[in-house]
């Protein structure tokens, strides 16, 4: 089986965000960065795919020239090539348009089948996979958290609301979105990052596939709490008398 | 284009409890852009369910009715709306931020060249057009969306951003639509559905739950909030990340994927408040966070916070209590 990872990098988990001068996204000169997670579960699936059933694991990345790092570690777990689509300092932040670029990469590529995670730590839209097969015309599952290869197709078991689940056949190829922690990420090793550096890394430029963008993200900015948080401080002991005092005579629910 | 169609969901014809909040943002956004609002349900045999909806302010329930949608499939439910939509040209489509929305709504705003503004926390009219605010970086950072381009424009709205309490009554007629659709065009199979364990603790039904994060570091340090849940007589409860390193069981998480839970007391440790998780527990009475970053967004909605290490607070709160 021909099996595409789609993978974006975004900033690490405990990142300090600060908004840039125009407010227009974040201040990102200093971040380190990482593969989003829920991507990283679609990599991992991928792998054990392939180990299952034989055939190739290939990296779909769009993003700037700093996700380099992220694709060679993708590459280093074990998939085995990659293909790079060289945005702007900013990947495109209407999933539609990223989607757009994604999807001219696979109609060449032809996969059985494309695993990407189910959202980005970082926009959020939680939609990006869908929006490709629908551009592609193939059949999808989202929020899923196995895959079984079938004679004629797969199936696979997407998680619902409540605790529910639900098993789903369709046919291949097919596009899944996958869920964190359905599985134990596995680490590279020594060797396999060895062996990324020479794996094949093709580029592509994404300047003229992009499309016009529907919805516009106008500006950004720290959150409003809509809540009045007081802070206890002090040393812990303090705090923790602060906080039970609190609970106990003004909150009273202790 | 005109009006404000809200898609609602049902299983089995009984509606989604998400279906009444979303109604009141529809008609909310209805009475501010001086525009009719609808609403419509998909499935089959769903007449009796969209009647329902006729004691609300509603210019006409769409009761989409087809054989092929007795069952959810993406491709039954995105072709059907899209019928829909082409027939009576909304300009706003407002969905609920469900796990089936998130699967098919994409699907269909693609397939009409538009993109989905997914889970939407609030919104503003701003020179006659609707601004849309959601979520980014897990909850650290607010975005203003506007819409570009021609419509229909498409937004799904996260649980607890609209209240349910707030909609209008009022009476409305149900129309009936048969889309056309053939076997052929739907090509998954939902097969079984299925629940994995039978749930022993019912978290919904707790007055005290203290709820662990991320920030525990290591199985090995569960106990130390498993004490504090007994100084309090609460239940310990978790975020996703917790249950799916089965350090506790499936049961006990709290979230979009897990219980939605509504106690006096919710004390959060070590949870930094992703969405996914807030949604589950806003509608706390009285939230108490304690985190080392001052920024996590879990203090956007705590009455009470202690900013710093957990394994040191903790153990002095436990100690606070039983004195």
């Amino acid at each position: 089986m021909k099996i595409v990872a789609a993978i974006k990098q975004v900033p690490s988990r405990d990142s300090l965000l600060k908004v840039n001068a125009s407010g227009t996204w974040i201040e990102d000169a200093d971040l380190s960065w990482e593969i989003n997670e829920p991507d990283a579960y679609a990599l991992e699936e991928a792998l054990q795919l392939k180990e299952k059933t034989g055939g190739e694991v290939v990296v779909l990345c769009a993003g700037p020239e700093r996700a380099s790092q992220t694709i060679r570690e993708a590459l280093a777990k074990g998939a085995d090539r990659a293909i790079h689509i060289e945005t702007g300092e900013q990947t495109p932040s209407d999933p539609l348009v990223l989607a757009r670029l994604l999807a001219s990469a696979l109609e060449t590529e032809k996969p059985d089948l494309i695993l990407t995670g189910l959202q980005s730590d970082d926009l959020g839209y939680g939609q990006t996979g869908v929006v490709v097969a629908e551009l592609l015309g193939l059949p999808h599952g989202t929020i899923v958290m196995n895959v079984e290869p079938e004679s004629n197709g797969i199936k696979v078991k997407r998680e619902l609301e409540d605790g529910w689940f639900q098993n789903v056949w369709m046919p291949l190829p097919a596009l899944l979105t996958v869920q964190s922690g359905a599985t134990k990420l596995r680490y590279a090793t020594l060797m396999g990052i060895k062996r990324a550096k020479t794996k094949e890394v093709k580029k592509i430029s994404a300047a003229e596939a992009s499309g016009a963008s529907t919805i516009h993200l106008e500006r950004i900015y720290l959150p409003e709490k809509s809540k009045r948080t007081q802070i206890l401080d002090g040393a812990p002991q303090q705090a923790a008398a602060k906080l039970v005092e609190k609970l106990r005579f003004e909150a009273r629910v202790i | 284009m005109s009006g404000v169609l809200a898609i609602l969901e049902q299983r089995d014809g009984k509606l989604h409890k998400m279906a009444l909040e979303t109604l009141a943002a529809a008609q909310q956004f209805g009475s501010e852009l001086n525009a009719p609002v609808f609403a419509a349900v998909a499935g089959s045999n769903i007449k009796s369910t969209a009647e329902t909806l006729a004691g609300y302010k509603l210019e006409k329930i769409h009761a989409v009715e087809h054989e092929l949608l007795k069952d959810y499939t993406p491709d039954g439910y995105s072709i059907a709306f899209r019928q829909l939509i082409e027939q009576h040209t909304p300009k706003h489509v407002i969905f609920p931020h469900t796990y089936q929305v998130r699967d098919y709504a994409p699907k269909l705003a693609t397939a009409l060249g538009r993109t989905l503004v997914s889970d939407v926390v609030s919104h503003r009219i701003d020179g006659g057009d609707l601004v849309l605010v959601r979520q980014l970086f897990q909850g650290k950072m607010n975005a203003d969306v506007r819409f570009a381009g021609d419509p229909p424009y498409f937004a799904s709205i996260q649980a607890g951003a609209f209240r349910a309490d707030n909609l209008q009554a009022g009476s409305a007629p149900v129309e009936v639509l048969t889309p056309e659709l053939t076997p052929a065009q739907i090509r998954t199979k939902p097969l079984e559905l299925f629940r994995e364990s039978q749930r022993a603790v019912d978290l919904g039904a707790a007055e005290i739950i203290v709820s662990v994060g991320r920030g525990i570091r290591e199985a090995e340090n569960i106990p130390i909030v498993q004490k504090l849940a007994d100084a309090l007589h609460g239940e310990l409860a978790a975020s996703r990340p917790i249950c799916d390193n089965g350090w506790l069981p499936m049961e006990r998480q709290v979230g979009s994927s897990g219980q939605t839970v509504a106690p006096k007391l919710y004390l959060a440790v070590g949870i930094s408040g992703a969405i996914q998780h807030l949604v589950g527990m806003k509608g706390s009475k009285t939230i108490v966070a304690i985190n080392k970053d001052p920024e996590a967004p879990i203090f956007e909605i705590a009455d009470y916070g202690i900013v710093g290490d957990l394994f040191q607070i903790v153990p002095a709160l436990i100690e606070a209590l039983n004195k």
